[in-house]
């Protein structure tokens, strides 16, 4: 007994002779192509199992009469590769840093390789293109401003030890002191100082302040930053008397570096990267626009 | 916790005494009345200390949620103590739990479509993720609550409101368990409140559409309990000698739910005080439990509980016999048989080892057919019926919803399989195969059936507009279409981007350099959901407009005679 009107027409099959609120089925038999796909997925499901590791047994697998193994496959690219590789690794191992870039060849895979290793480890803190981050203390390696030196060896030693860390006893070293948070000069000094650097680095300024601040430099901060805050680069002290800053170049960012210090951080990377690897990032970085 | 006294009255109770029993009744619900006072006023303390000492601010908005909620209804119950009630018409179907359902329905459906929106385009424009929101209106923090939102507020509300509804109809019986069934609806609204406070406060457990923590998942666990017993409980005293297809369908849903449930939120809390928890598992175990319970959550979930819906509301829409008994039961038993062992193709080229991603992969393409079963029944039952589709734009949704249905059936199989994973894995194909069946198929037949429910419940003669349907039809197709295709190119150009390697063996592209290449598409995405969601808006608008403006007619829930 159905609510709705008999739903039937003309040519319908038999129906189950149930009925559901209305609702009846057709006594239809399965579609043959449905049947029979679904057959064949069973048929090759079981050859696929045959074929590759899949059931479980009490101490292993069943291993599949191919041997596939996807850790395997892996392992044999990445050894088809080094294999490849491997002349012109070592010949990139052996050339003098600087003679790089000078052969075509060597130049071609650093620039590979190096910008590989780069995009991996580097593009976390220097950005994949290379621009760093503004203002957050993580350096522009496309322009010609550098910290530690902007030369090839120097930025190969830069990569390979690192800079202000605890893993490698060659790492590059350097510390700003605290100069406000040790007590080592009077707030009013401090803000003085601060008007002095913006002075130098043609900056809008008090001149008042900034005068007095240019004793204050002269005392303790030119031993590294130099006379004019020109920076040393043996010491790592950037240059003051440009527009390029790590850490910003307001009155606010300014005060807190001299007030707290900055010490940025980098791993040293002989540890992690292979030699091949260090030296073609470092001609990648070289080459980006800044090296020197 | 609405539970009321109406829960007594079975078959046997009608053969005692009339006054006997009108006593005994009067006297048991009295009883009943002061234990329920007594637990609501301990929840409620319970509660209350639970706030004072908690260790975080979700587990303490939680909290206070709870006894708010308690307290409420400890007022509201000790107010109602000792009145009359009416008397639970024992003739009609129980309709109003099922209202309610079709209103949650739609109002989780457009929070869920919106939360989808704003995260699209803050993909597309991070500066939409705002400073002043860090924390609470982030990415992280709105995605959860966006895929929650959309697959168990409005995917569940839709699965418990036409369950009821269908397992009422289809077996001539009222649903059991009297008040139970608005236990079901307003605890579940209660799991889904605390989960999404909990998120935008950072409770999660880390586990994809598992995010609640263990005080969520032991409410969910009650409340599935209860909502298993309402539905089991009705097809036990059903008045049909057979169980409908539909019914199969959906007690698969349920029973499986609550399984996966339990197995996948195993976890011992830091603090009772607290909301976070620490998994049973570790390591690949961990992330194999939680696949099989994902996958399944889309197979029994998604797939199972939907096709329940599809079962009852495509040959009610079309007014024709099912295609295929024999098919239905043949590709039941195997979707349910096969679904539950494909997780594994989650985790292709993982830790997982080889043998349990073979077998994820195999069971996967094992399980195109079963899947593809519930399409043939769907779309041949309207064979005879096909001249609807021009004159009927519900049909016209529902043939849509089951056409994804069966592109994301084997669009899924295809993406198991391992050669194609290894491109498709971790890349946007995936949030598209997602969104095609869940806009596509959940979305479709779920907007199908609540354009049929809402004149029958309300007793109105129609729907307010036709044309307005045929607007949503309109925006929420183009809107998955716009989806979809935007997903497969970003989907398919990034995992070639991701692989190029150069003559030397070397990565080319950065992963930033793949998130620049897809902000087009990433636009083109977000106007996709758009459209979906300003159709669901006008379906709004629509089932509101029939139950204020359309004339009523004569109401039609009495029981239908059995067979």
């Amino acid at each position: 007994m159905s609510k709705l009107p008999n739903n039937r027409q003309k040519g319908d099959p038999e129906t189950t002779g149930h009925s559901w609120d209305g609702i009846e089925e057709f006594n239809n038999p399965m579609p043959r192509w449905w049947l029979w796909t679904f057959y064949v997925c069973i048929f090759w499901a079981l050859l696929y199992s045959i074929a590759y590791p899949a059931w479980p047994l009490i101490s292993r697998a069943t291993p599949g009469i191919l041997g596939a193994s996807t850790r395997a496959d892996v392992a044999a690219e990445i050894q088809r590769f080094s294999d490849a590789n491997a002349p012109i690794r070592a010949k990139v191992e052996a050339a003098e840093l600087t003679e790089i870039s000078a052969d075509p060849e060597l130049l071609s895979y650093a620039n590979n390789a190096g910008s590989a290793v780069f995009r991996t480890w580097c593009a976390q803190c220097h950005g994949s293109g290379a621009a760093g981050v503004q203002a957050s203390g993580y350096p522009n390696l496309l322009d010609d401003d550098w910290l530690w030196g902007g030369d090839i060896e120097n930025i190969y030693l830069t990569i390979n030890h690192g800079i202000r860390n605890t893993t490698d006893d060659d790492a590059r070293l350097s510390e700003m002191p605290r100069f406000g948070a040790d007590e080592l000069l009077e707030k009013a000094q401090i803000d003085e100082v601060v008007q002095h650097v913006l002075a130098i680095s043609g900056q809008e300024h008090d001149a008042v302040l900034a005068e007095a601040g240019a004793v204050v430099f002269e005392e303790n901060c030119a031993a590294c930053h130099g006379e004019a805050g020109e920076g040393n680069r043996d010491l790592g002290a950037p240059t003051l008397n440009d527009a390029i800053w790590l850490y910003g170049g307001d009155v606010a960012s300014l005060t807190y570096t001299v007030v707290n210090s900055r010490a940025g951080v980098m791993p040293n990377w002989n540890t992690r990267l292979s030699e091949a690897d260090v030296r073609a990032v470092a001609v990648y970085v070289h080459g980006l626009g800044g090296g020197e | 916790m609405p539970v009321e006294s109406e829960v007594s009255i079975n078959a046997w109770a009608w053969s005692a005494p009339i006054l006997t029993r009108a006593q005994d009744k009067t006297k048991g619900r009295k009883m009943w009345e002061y234990v329920k006072l007594v637990a609501l006023a301990l929840i409620t303390l319970m509660a209350a200390i639970a706030a004072n000492y908690a260790r975080d601010p979700a587990y303490m908005v939680n909290a206070l949620t709870v006894m708010l909620v308690a307290g409420g209804l400890f007022l509201w119950s000790i107010r109602r103590v000792g009145e009359p009630r009416a008397a639970t018409p024992e003739n009609e179907y129980f309709d109003g739990v099922v209202r309610y359902g079709v209103i949650a329905t739609s109002l989780w459906g457009v929070v869920g479509f919106l939360v989808g929106v704003i995260i699209a385009f803050q993909l597309a424009f991070p500066s939409l993720n705002f400073e002043w929101a860090q924390g609470y209106a982030n990415f992280g923090r709105l995605r959860p609550l966006h895929t929650s939102a959309v697959i168990f507020a409005f995917g569940g509300n839709a699965l418990i409101a036409t369950s009821f509804y269908v397992v009422q109809r289809t077996s001539a019986a009222r649903l059991w368990g009297g008040n139970l069934g608005w236990f079901v609806f307003w605890g579940y609204q209660l799991v889904i409140v605390l989960a999404a406070t909990g998120y935008l406060l950072g409770a999660t457990q880390s586990k994809e559409y598992a995010e609640p923590e263990w005080y969520v998942d032991l409410w969910l666990t009650i409340v599935w309990l209860a909502y298993l017993a309402v539905f089991l409980g009705t097809i036990i005293k059903r008045r049909e000698p057979h169980i409908y297809v539909a019914n199969w369908f959906y007690l698969s849903f349920i029973v499986t739910v609550a399984m996966l449930h339990v197995f996948n939120n195993l976890s011992i809390p830091v603090s009772i005080w607290g909301s976070k928890s620490v998994q049973v598992f570790s390591g690949v175990q961990d992330a194999m439990v939680q696949w099989w319970y994902g996958h399944n959550a889309v197979g029994f979930f998604l797939t199972a509980g939907f096709l329940g819906m599809m079962y009852y509301f495509v040959p009610k829409q079309a007014e024709r016999p099912v295609f295929s008994y024999k098919l239905s039961i043949i590709h039941f038993w195997a979707l349910i048989f096969l679904y539950i062992w494909a997780g594994p193709h989650h985790l292709h080229y993982t830790a997982l080892p080889d043998w349990a991603s073979t077998l994820g992969m195999i069971f996967s393409i094992m399980l195109w057919m079963p899947s593809w079963g519930g399409m043939i029944n769907g779309l041949m039952t309207l064979s005879g019926a096909w001249d609807k589709l021009r004159t009927d734009p519900i049909i016209r949704m529902m043939v849509v919803s089951i056409g994804f249905y069966g592109m994301s059936t084997f669009e899924g199989p295809m993406m198991s399989i391992k050669a194609v994973n290894s491109l498709s894995h971790y890349t946007d194909w995936t949030i598209g195969h997602v969104h095609s069946g869940a806009l596509g198929w959940n979305g479709m037949i779920t907007f199908g059936a609540l354009y049929f429910l809402v004149p029958k419940l309300w007793n109105r003669a129609g729907l307010y507009s036709l044309k307005l349907v045929s607007w949503h039809f309109w925006l929420a197709t183009i809107g998955i279409v716009l989806y979809a295709s935007s997903m497969w190119v970003t989907g398919i150009m990034e995992g070639l981007m991701w692989r190029e390697v150069d003559a030397n063996g070397f990565l080319v592209n950065a992963f930033a350099d793949t998130v620049s290449a897809k902000f087009p598409m990433y636009v083109v995405r977000g106007l996709g959901g758009l459209m979906f969601l300003s159709g669901a808006i006008i379906m709004c608008y629509n089932l509101w407009m029939t139950v204020r403006a359309q004339p009523e007619t004569a109401s039609d829930n009495a029981l239908v005679p059995a067979e």
